[in-house]
Formats: structure tokens, C-alpha cells, sequence
């Protein structure tokens, strides 16, 4: 059996509710009420979750809008902080969430290059030592140095892909992000995310393209009513996810 | 022991990287933020210049030369504190998406606009100059002290600002009015001397007073009140200390709440 590299331990997560997103005003005149309901009002999004990631295996998540993927793969960055229960990760988490998340719109392509990857933890050289590789694969070429804010969807894609696949990660968490891009591209993203398998890569895939899950997933699991409805090999789950609907 | 070493060296190139970015972003042309950094408060010296000078004809010594040596480093601590409810909310989308130490966010930030005051000083040198007077040797360990205060005094309301904006989203105005409020309550453009002895006690319930009057005494008359900076390091570790405890305590809930 191999290393366990993300343990999630009977995790719930809750996310405070907003009635009306209070000013400081509105908060001392009603003291009361006001801490009242900053403490009441939780929504539980995910109940009592368990499960765990061997290295190198790919999983794929799957669910309704809505149901918590998104959740549980913040969970594992370590942006959202579980509720209740233990989240354990080891490596370095290269996250690719939706669209353009953690791109500066008024930066250049380049320069969100080199932020992304400093943030992911990578150093200052290592992410210039890849650089021109990453542009090669993103194939923007001269967009490379224009603001992102004038990219479309499909290169904002490009970009995000192209920094997590060139820097050698460890855990990919990879939230539907190539829905936007070109066949061509989408077709080269699965192909590039077949070699991460290849090399032991640990990959957590969220998407709703079944077709996607199956080509990149050895194990799936389907979210539903905040818990896990079903964790099993790639084909089990999605025969009876799709039988569902 | 490497892996520490490690750390400090990603440290340092997540501030080197952020700095860059955020005076990109913030000023466009890091040239045209410095003019700006050097414009804005030589405007306000002009403005406070003929209001208390030429108008009420206020008994001050050198008054050019006074304003501008409180208006500098004051432009620093307001710069960086009101811009401070924006810093976190700016960069929602990295924060929503990365783990990191996001409190570096916030030293970039107080960073930027010390770098700012720190490239201001020359101009400052030629006002002395120009007064007939010469920058003073003090400042050659004066300038790195008062830094240090102001640093920790800037970086731990900034961080206070800047986290509890984000749960209540209308301190930005109300930050305004703070720093503006506690401008006027800090002698900057009045000396400390002119307050009436009635009032003069309460001056030091101002974190900012002590530490104002010791950068013009430095950079006026070359001199460090022992006192005076005594009590704004007593400031700036308890201001500090209460930014880092605010900070601690609510940073794990950013992403869920921007
Ligand atoms: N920051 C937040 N504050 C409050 N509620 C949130 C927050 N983020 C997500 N939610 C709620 O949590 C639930 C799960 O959201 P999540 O984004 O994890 O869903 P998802 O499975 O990724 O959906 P999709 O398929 O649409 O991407 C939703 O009901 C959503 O409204
Ligand atoms: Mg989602």
C-alpha cells in the first residue's frame, strides 16, 4: 500500500450566512442581535467527510453545483479551515481553481506567472528557470505581456494550466477549469495530466465532464446532500451517477 | 536547518515579488508613485503654509522647514493605514485560491510606502540646505530608529484595519476619518509647545504624537528625545502585539468570507 498523502478525518464545514453583509454601523446599533447572528447563522456544506489519498493516485470529485467540491478542494490547499474534524496533507499543493483565481487582472501574463508560482511556494529562480517553457505551453505568445484583464476565458485557462503543469507539482487540485479551453488545448491538458500519472503525481480532479473523469480517474467520489454518497473505482460511481439523473 | 533556511529565502522573494506588484498595481509607474509620494505632501506644506503662516501669522520659527519635516513621514503612517481596508480584499483571488502567510500582504504594503518616505528624505536634506542649515550626523542612527517604530507602529494598525474590514465592509471611511482626526490631534503643524498647559498631558495619549515630534526634532535640530522615543516604542509594541493577536485570530476565516 502506498503513502497517504491527504487524510480527511470526519470533516464538516460551515460557512457563515450573511443576512445582510453588516457594516460596522448596523453592528453597534444592534449589538445584540448582531452577535447574536454572526455566531447562529452557519450553513453546514459538508457533514462528517472521511476519506483519504494515496501518492500518485488521481481522484476525481463529482456532484450538483453546489454540492461542495469546490469546499473539499479548499479543505485541501489549506485556504478554508474545517469546522470540525482534522484535514492532513503532505506535499506541496498546486491548486488550479476556476477561472483566473489568483491572477491580478492588471498584471501581465508574465508577471502572474511569477506570483502564482512564488505563492504556490516555488522560489524566484526556479519559476525563471521554467518561464520560457511555460509561455511555450501556454501558446499566447505575444498576450504574454498584455494584462490579463484582456485575456478570454480560454487564455486565462491556458495560463492557469501552464503554471501548475511546468513546475512539477506534487498534489494538483484541479477545479473545472478546461471546459473554456479549445479541443486542442483540452486535449493537451489530459494528455499532460496522463504524464503527471505516469510520474506519480497526486491529482484531485473536479469536473462534470464524465468523459474527463474517466480518462484521468482511478477513484471517484460523488458528493450528495453534504456528505459522500459513494467513494469507488472510476466506473462503479459514474455508471450510478449518471443512472441517477 | 536547511529547510528554515529554505523558508527566509521564500520569504524574501514572496516580499521582493509582492512589492513589485503591488507598486505596479497601485501606481502604475513606480517613477510617477514616487513624484506623487514627494508631490502630495509638498502640496499640503504649501496649503498649511498659507493658512497658519500668512494668514493667522502663527509664531513658528523656519515654518516651511517644520511642516515639511512632520508632513513626510506623517504621509508614510496615512498612506499605508488608509489604504489598509483594501489590502486583503485587493487580493481576494490569491487568498481565495493559496495557503500563505498572508500577513506579508500587509507588510508589502507598509513596506511600499516606507520605501516612499525613505527616497523622500533627500528632499527633505534640500530643504535643510536651502534654510542655510545642514542634515545632521544623528540621522545616521536617528533615521533607522524612528524607522523601526513607525514601522512596527504602521504595519500593526494597518494589519488591525485591514482584517476586521473584511467583516465589517464600511471602515474605509471610517479609517479616513480616524487619520485625518488624529492628524490635526497630533503636533504637526503646530508645535507641541503651543498646546495649552491645561490639554499638554493628554497629548501623549496620542501613539502617534511622541513619535511625530521626534522625527522633526531629528530632522530639524539633529536631536532624539530619550523619553519622547521611549514612549512611542511602548506604542509600537502594544499596537504590534494587538495587530498580530487580531490577526491571528480571524486570518483563517478570510477565504471564506471575501
Ligand atoms: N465563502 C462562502 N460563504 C458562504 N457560502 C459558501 C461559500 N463558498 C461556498 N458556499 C456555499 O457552499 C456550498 C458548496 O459550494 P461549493 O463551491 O463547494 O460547490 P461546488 O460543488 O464546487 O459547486 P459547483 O459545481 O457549482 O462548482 C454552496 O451552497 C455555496 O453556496
Ligand atoms: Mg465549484
Amino acid at each position: 500500500m502506498n503513502r497517504r498523502v491527504v487524510v480527511l478525518k470526519n470533516v464538516s464545514k460551515s460557512y457563515p450566512l450573511y443576512h445582510q453583509m453588516m457594516g460596522i454601523k448596523n453592528f453597534l446599533f444592534n449589538l445584540p442581535k448582531g452577535i447574536r447572528s454572526m455566531k447562529n447563522s452557519r450553513i453546514e456544506v459538508l457533514k462528517d467527510i472521511s476519506f483519504e489519498i494515496e501518492k500518485g493516485e488521481s481522484l476525481g470529485i463529482i456532484g450538483k453545483n453546489g454540492a461542495g467540491k469546490s469546499t473539499i478542494l479548499g479543505l485541501i490547499a489549506g485556504v478554508l479551515k474545517p469546522t470540525k474534524g482534522t484535514v492532513f496533507v503532505e506535499g506541496r499543493v498546486s491548486p488550479l481553481l476556476e477561472l483566473g483565481a489568483g491572477f491580478h487582472p492588471d498584471l501581465t501574463g508574465r508577471e502572474n506567472i511569477l506570483l502564482n508560482g512564488i505563492l504556490m511556494g516555488y522560489s524566484k529562480a526556479e519559476i525563471l528557470k521554467k518561464m520560457d517553457n511555460i509561455i511555450a505551453f501556454t501558446e499566447i505568445r505575444e498576450f504574454i505581456d498584455q494584462p490579463v484583464r484582456v485575456y478570454s476565458s480560454g487564455m486565462l485557462a491556458r495560463l492557469g494550466f501552464s503554471v501548475v503543469a511546468n513546475l512539477d507539482p506534487e498534489i494538483l487540485l484541479i477545479d473545472e477549469v478546461l471546459a473554456v479551453g479549445d479541443m486542442d488545448f483540452q486535449k493537451k491538458c489530459i494528455d499532460k495530466m496522463e504524464e503527471f500519472k505516469r510520474n506519480g503525481v497526486t491529482i484531485v480532479f473536479v469536473s462534470h465532464s464524465m468523459d474527463n473523469v474517466k480518462r484521468i480517474c482511478d477513484r471517484v467520489i460523488w458528493i450528495e446532500d453534504h456528505s459522500i454518497k459513494m467513494n469507488n473505482d472510476v466506473n462503479t460511481v459514474i455508471s450510478n451517477y449518471t443512472r441517477m439523473r | 536547518m536547511r529547510n528554515k533556511h529554505r523558508l527566509i529565502h521564500h520569504y524574501i522573494d514572496l516580499i521582493t515579488v509582492l512589492t513589485q506588484k503591488d507598486l505596479k498595481v497601485r501606481y502604475k509607474n513606480s517613477f510617477l508613485g514616487y513624484l506623487w509620494s514627494i508631490a502630495h505632501p509638498l502640496a499640503f506644506a504649501l496649503v498649511f503654509f498659507i493658512a497658519f503662516k500668512v494668514v493667522v501669522k502663527i509664531r513658528v520659527e523656519n515654518y516651511t522647514l517644520f511642516l515639511i519635516s512632520g508632513l513626510f513621514p506623517w504621509q508614510w503612517f496615512a498612506n499605508s493605514v488608509n489604504g489598509a481596508p483594501m489590502i486583503f480584499i485587493n487580493n481576494a483571488s490569491i487568498i481565495k485560491k493559496v495557503n500563505f502567510p498572508k500577513n506579508v500582504l500587509v507588510l508589502t504594503h507598509v513596506l511600499q510606502d516606507m520605501i516612499h518616505f525613505l527616497l523622500a528624505i533627500p528632499v527633505i536634506a534640500l530643504f535643510l540646505i536651502i534654510y542655510g542649515k545642514a542634515p545632521s550626523v544623528s540621522w545616521c542612527y536617528g533615521i533607522p530608529i524612528l524607522l523601526f517604530i513607525q514601522f512596527f507602529i504602521t504595519y500593526g494598525l494597518s494589519i488591525i484595519v485591514a482584517s476586521t474590514n473584511l467583516f465589517f465592509r464600511d471602515l474605509e471611511r471610517l479609517t479616513m476619518l480616524f487619520t485625518t482626526l488624529l492628524f490635526y490631534f497630533t503636533p504637526i503643524i503646530y508645535p507641541e509647545h503651543m498646546i495649552p498647559n491645561h490639554y499638554k498631558p493628554l497629548i501623549h495619549l496620542n501613539p502617534m504624537a511622541s513619535l511625530m515630534v521626534s522625527w522633526r526634532n531629528l530632522f530639524m535640530v539633529g536631536v532624539l528625545d530619550i523619553f519622547e522615543i521611549c514612549l512611542a516604542l511602548v506604542y509600537a509594541i502594544i499596537i504590534f502585539f494587538l495587530g498580530h493577536v487580531i490577526y491571528k485570530s480571524l486570518s483563517w476565516r478570510f477565504a471564506e468570507i471575501l
